[in-house]
């Protein structure tokens, strides 16, 4: 499987605490998911030469498809979604995993962090979305470093 | 009749809300908009009350007490049998068969008549099948070098009769399809279908699961070899599902499963199998649930009027009608005969982000591709929205479906 180049792995993803403030002071449903859109359009697109089954994530409905670089200790993602909400929470996921190491992750779980800005029912295994898998497997990389 | 400037009342959809308790759960902040009965139905009470007083009173084992609650139990068991036959207009109770649902009926005829299917031998299934009346006739030519072939839709995704005529001058052996589709909810000719497939000597099975729900049914009249259903699509519960075979149909399948109560004498030198039904009945059957069936059919027998199918056939109607008023959409295979079903897309939209975005409206919808992935490919989808009726729709849950959808749109738009 062809990897972007590295590159294309060096970009800035959403800054975490900005994020779980943003989140903290939404009011509506509208409000939120808004937010959860405008934040999946701020992380990198993937080619569709990249969009293939071997990058895809399993149980996904809707297909997604994750790339991972290990560069100077750090773990750079790409990830990308056809969807406009999985998308948005991939976003999420790259605020909390994107460009650190084991050492750099925000200290509340993951779990947490989608339970406390209120889209926890979309990580849960019973969803489709898949939400859960790309997770688990971001997450596979920083335990292996360890 | 012009369905835009139609007034939808729905009177008797909301006279029997009543009787649904999920429906008219006042726990939740939000009334529950429920349109996704093409998936599961849900349960009158009458259904959920006579499954716990079976429980709480009446439970035993049936076909082998010698005690009397177990005979009770048997006779009641039975008793929904009979009720099964006469609902469906067959012949004899023995016809009825009790099974785990839809999917373990097809499967069952599936293995059952692998006796009779030789290599080469032709399996004809509906584009618009779902998926489990297409994966067991697979797995049946796998094992038999037999081929399923698809017969085709028309282009406005009806079931092409020219394309079935042509492939029936092939001989098939097996023809089957639904009677309703459960992804666009398209209304198959099945008398039609049956006329012509025994003209050939096709062995016919109709996928009654989105039917029974809405429609009255008469297998004996309809003539085919077998038809099949689900409860919980029906008001009843999961777990128990029906195989109607016509009886020498029956007798002819190779059971498959065995063990307990289809056996006559086991020796370990040989065994042989008891007469219908039980022949097909192997294990402990779903008592309690057999008999929750037998309060949903009660029910439908009492309230799916004539009066109250117009109703439902109405407000499908206006809802086709509300989804054709708004900009961007796009509706499959959507007629003004369809039953209970309406499929459909925001153009340039994921199905999942939709489904996500009512659901934070209470709204609940399926999307995705429906268990119909050969379907979804012939309309060229990755999957779709579908909205399904039940007994207890009324024309409020269009309205705040349409109006979430509405929300849904102006969110994607900014």
């Amino acid at each position: 499987m062809r990897l972007p180049d590295n590159s294309q792995f060096q970009y800035q993803a959403p800054d975490f605490d900005e994020l779980v403030t943003l989140f903290s002071n939404t009011r509506s449903w509208q409000e939120k998911y808004r937010h959860l859109m405008l934040l999946g359009k701020q992380i990198p697109t993937l080619a569709k030469e990249y969009r293939v089954e071997a990058a895809q994530v399993d149980g996904c409905e809707s297909a997604a498809w994750l790339y991972h670089q290990q560069i100077n200790g750090k773990h750079y993602f790409i990830a990308d979604s056809d969807t406009r909400i999985v998308k948005g929470l991939i976003a999420i996921l790259m605020a909390y995993f994107h460009g650190k190491n084991t050492d750099e992750l925000p200290e509340q779980a993951i779990e947490m962090v989608f339970h406390n800005i209120g889209l926890s029912q979309q990580l849960s295994p019973s969803r489709t979305n898949g939400l859960q898998h790309i997770t688990q497997q971001m997450q596979h990389k920083f335990v292996k470093l360890t | 009749m012009n369905v835009m400037t139609q007034s939808c009342a729905t009177p008797l959809a909301i006279a029997i809300r009543p009787l649904f308790p999920t429906l008219e759960s006042t726990e939740k902040v939000q009334p529950l908009c429920y349109l996704d009965t093409a998936a599961t139905s849900q349960k009158p009470l009458s259904v959920i009350e006579r499954m716990q007083d079976y429980y709480l009173n009446e439970n035993s084992n049936v076909h082998r007490g010698a005690y009397q609650l177990s005979a009770q139990a048997t006779q009641k068991y039975e008793q929904v049998r009979e009720q099964v036959k006469n609902f469906i207009y067959a012949q004899q109770s023995q016809q009825i068969i009790f099974t785990h649902g839809t999917t373990e009926a097809i499967n069952m005829v599936a293995w059952g008549i692998e006796p009779q299917i030789t290599q080469g031998d032709i399996i004809l299934v509906d584009t618009a099948s779902h998926h489990a009346n297409i994966v067991p006739w697979q797995q049946l030519a796998k094992r038999t070098g037999a081929e399923v072939k698809a017969i085709g839709l028309t282009t406005d995704s009806r079931f092409d009769l020219e394309s079935y005529r042509q492939l029936l001058t092939l001989n098939p052996k097996v023809v089957a399809v639904p009677h309703i589709t459960n992804a666009l909810g398209t209304v198959n000719p099945v008398e039609t279908i049956v006329e012509l497939a025994k003209q050939v000597n096709a062995i016919t099975l109709i996928d009654g699961a989105q039917a029974v729900a809405h429609m009255p049914l008469n297998v004996s009249e309809l003539d085919c070899d077998f038809y099949v259903f689900s409860g919980h699509k029906m008001y009843g519960p999961t777990g128990v599902g029906i195989l109607y075979g016509k009886t020498s149909q029956l007798e002819a399948l190779q059971p498959l499963m065995t063990g307990g109560e289809m056996i006559k004498t086991v020796s370990f030198e040989e065994t042989t199998f008891g007469a219908l039904p039980n022949r097909l009945e192997a294990g402990t059957p779903p008592i309690a649930e057999v008999i929750g069936l037998g309060k949903a059919i009660e029910f439908i027998q009492n309230n799916l009027t004539a009066e109250h199918q117009a109703e439902e056939q109405a407000l499908l109607q206006y809802l086709q009608a509300q989804l054709k008023q708004l900009n961007g959409i796009e509706l499959y295979g959507a007629h003004e005969s369809n039953i209970a079903v309406v499929a459909f897309n925001l153009l340039g939209e994921h199905h999942q982000d939709i489904g996500i975005l009512l659901d934070q409206q209470n709204i609940a919808i399926r999307c995705g591709h429906h268990c119909a992935m050969p379907l979804m490919q012939h309309l060229n989808l990755k999957g779709c929205c579908r909205v399904s009726l039940g007994i207890y729709s009324t024309k409020a849950d269009i309205d705040q479906f349409i109006t979430a959808l509405k929300a849904v749109q102006e969110l994607f738009a900014e």
